[in-house]
């Protein structure tokens, strides 16, 4: 084997390989504490102390979680479809990982820093359905049947006013590179002038990724727990993974888009000494906050009124704001 | 090179397995499924051709939205297996028929195509200078804005044709009024009676 083979292929396959490997291990790292951090916040809303008995502070309750669904039994219904039963939770957890390729924690820190980077998080986010269709048809049981079919129907209209949202913030940058994005942020954050958008983008993607209180998919008061019913053991732990990365996924979206990724608050002295990822995190775990907040405090919608707000509050709202946007920028003539 | 044409060969491979496996897959929503690989494999291969942004539109439109409304109908049918397998000898003649017509022009348009395109002068999906997302909104929205502006004038016409013909206009619509409800107060949903013993309202 030549040099030039090694130097041209096998070495870049390594060193992508090796970066992958080191992002996701982090992530699931990582989320095993969001998780935690979800449920601790949870209970400190309602005046309980959340889990505290594996590890200081609960600290390892949700490895000791992991670890009990992964010694239990695999059930698999009889009538389920069991190719397609199986397939769906690693489709959500596979769809949800991927996204992270392109997500950069720090100037230059993305696996690949690809041109149309936020349109391939919102493609890859927009196939994120599929995993719970898939897995609420295969279960060929009545609960996780109708989950899916509202799940479905649900992240559909959403998705329309989340690009909209996206739409904005390009028309503003002139760029689809999630790099050029952040650096576009350098004077004022985009959620400063953007406001009325990072809040639909934020309730938009609560209802994405089915967090409460848009749950309908599974809501335990009429679905039992929707289209997880049926699932068990490992293929349930990774569904839950895979739902969880999605929620961190939006979180460091929207720090990307409209809170300056990795640029502190402002340029001075104290705050640039602090090192761009630590702020990408802060900001995540900020989002995070909030988004743990919102399960706590707002009761779970109407599916109804769930399409009503999507279909003709948001849809309304986003367009009218991509035209100002665009309008004002052509005619400061600031459109780059 | 060699690592490009091998990944050319590999999306092209599965892509034309798994769009043969929609047509011969028994169950539809394999079908689905199998033609969503398709759509995946296809923008592989626009990412070959330095497409970046047709691939990623094509994965947006196609497989986040247009296959999800297809897999949303195909889960809800009622499927008899037997029933399905019966008419297919009644039909084949037909279908046999449009597929040999289809494949005839396909050859012969690849067959022209080969002659009258000189390989050396085919045009790069990127100009020079230009990320292909700026290529191709050069093209819709400046060069051909009225033919880009006519074909969503008809699109749209299409989208309320649709919603009319099935509207079904009912005597006794169930609707919610929000402004009604949340004008409602107090005074005009409430009354306090007084309410006599033995007299009744």
């Amino acid at each position: 084997m030549d040099s030039a083979f090694f130097d041209s292929y096998i070495w870049p396959a390594l060193v992508v390989t090796l970066h992958s490997l080191a992002i996701i291990l982090a992530l699931l790292v990582s989320l095993a504490f969001f998780m935690l951090a979800d449920r601790k916040i949870w209970a400190a809303a309602q005046l309980r102390k959340g889990p505290t008995v594996v590890g200081p502070f609960g600290l390892l309750q949700s490895f000791a979680d992991i670890a009990k669904y992964l010694f239990k039994e695999i059930i698999i219904p009889t009538t389920a479809n069991k190719p397609v039963f199986l397939l769906a939770p690693f489709v959500t957890m596979f769809l949800a990982l991927s996204a992270w390729a392109v997500i950069p924690v720090n100037e230059g820190w993305a696996v690949a820093d690809i041109n149309v980077g936020i349109l391939y998080i919102f493609a890859i986010s927009s196939l994120g359905v599929y995993g719970v269709i898939m897995g609420g048809w295969a279960s060929n049981s009545k609960y996780p049947f109708l989950g899916a079919l509202r799940s479905a129907a649900q992240m559909v209209s959403y998705e329309v006013s989340i690009g909209l949202v996206i739409i904005t913030v390009l028309l503003c940058v002139g760029s689809l590179n999630l790099t050029d994005i952040v650096l576009a942020q350098k004077t004022v954050w985009f959620a400063v002038p953007l406001f009325p958008m990072f809040v639909v983008f934020f309730i938009s993607a609560l209802a994405e990724t089915n967090r409460p209180p848009f749950d309908l998919p599974e809501a335990e008061s009429e679905l039992v727990s929707g289209f997880m019913t049926e699932y068990s053991s490992t293929p349930y732990v990774v569904f839950m993974i895979g739902e969880l990365a999605n929620i961190v996924l939006m979180c460091a979206m929207m720090t990307i888009l409209f809170l300056g990724g990795w640029l502190p608050p402002v340029d001075i002295a104290p705050f640039n000494w602090v090192p761009g990822p630590v702020w990408f995190i802060i900001k995540m775990g900020f989002m995070f906050f909030m988004f743990a907040m919102m399960k706590v405090i707002v009761p779970r919608y109407r599916y109804d009124q769930l399409m009503r707000l999507g279909w003709k509050v948001f849809l309304p709202i986003s367009l009218i704001y991509v035209v100002l946007v665009a309008g004002f920028l052509q005619f400061f003539d600031m459109a780059s | 090179m060699t690592l490009t044409s091998l990944a050319f060969y590999l999306f092209a491979s599965v892509s034309v397995a798994s769009a043969f496996m929609v047509i011969a897959s028994r169950n539809p929503v394999y079908s689905v499924l199998f033609l969503i690989l398709t759509f995946f494999n296809a923008a592989g291969l626009f990412v070959l051709l330095g497409a970046e942004f047709l691939a990623l539109i094509l994965v947006v439109v196609y497989v986040g939205a247009v296959a999800v409304l297809f897999l949303f109908v195909v889960m809800m049918l009622d499927i008899d297996f037997a029933e399905l397998n019966e008419g297919f000898l009644q039909y084949m003649p037909i279908g046999a028929t449009v597929g040999l017509i289809l494949l005839l022009e396909l050859l012969l348009v690849f067959g022209a195509s080969s002659t009258l395109v000189d390989k050396g002068q085919l045009p790069s999906a990127t100009p020079e200078g230009m990320t292909n997302a700026e290529a191709l909104g050069r093209v819709l929205y400046t060069d051909y804005i009225f033919l880009f502006q006519t074909a969503g004038a008809i699109l749209l016409v299409a989208m309320i044709g649709a919603i009319v013909l099935t509207l079904v206009k009912s005597n006794n619509p169930k609707r919610q009024d929000i402004a009604k409800q949340n004008a409602r107060t107090r005074e005009d949903a409430v009354e306090l009676v007084d309410i006599k013993p033995g007299e009744g309202i």
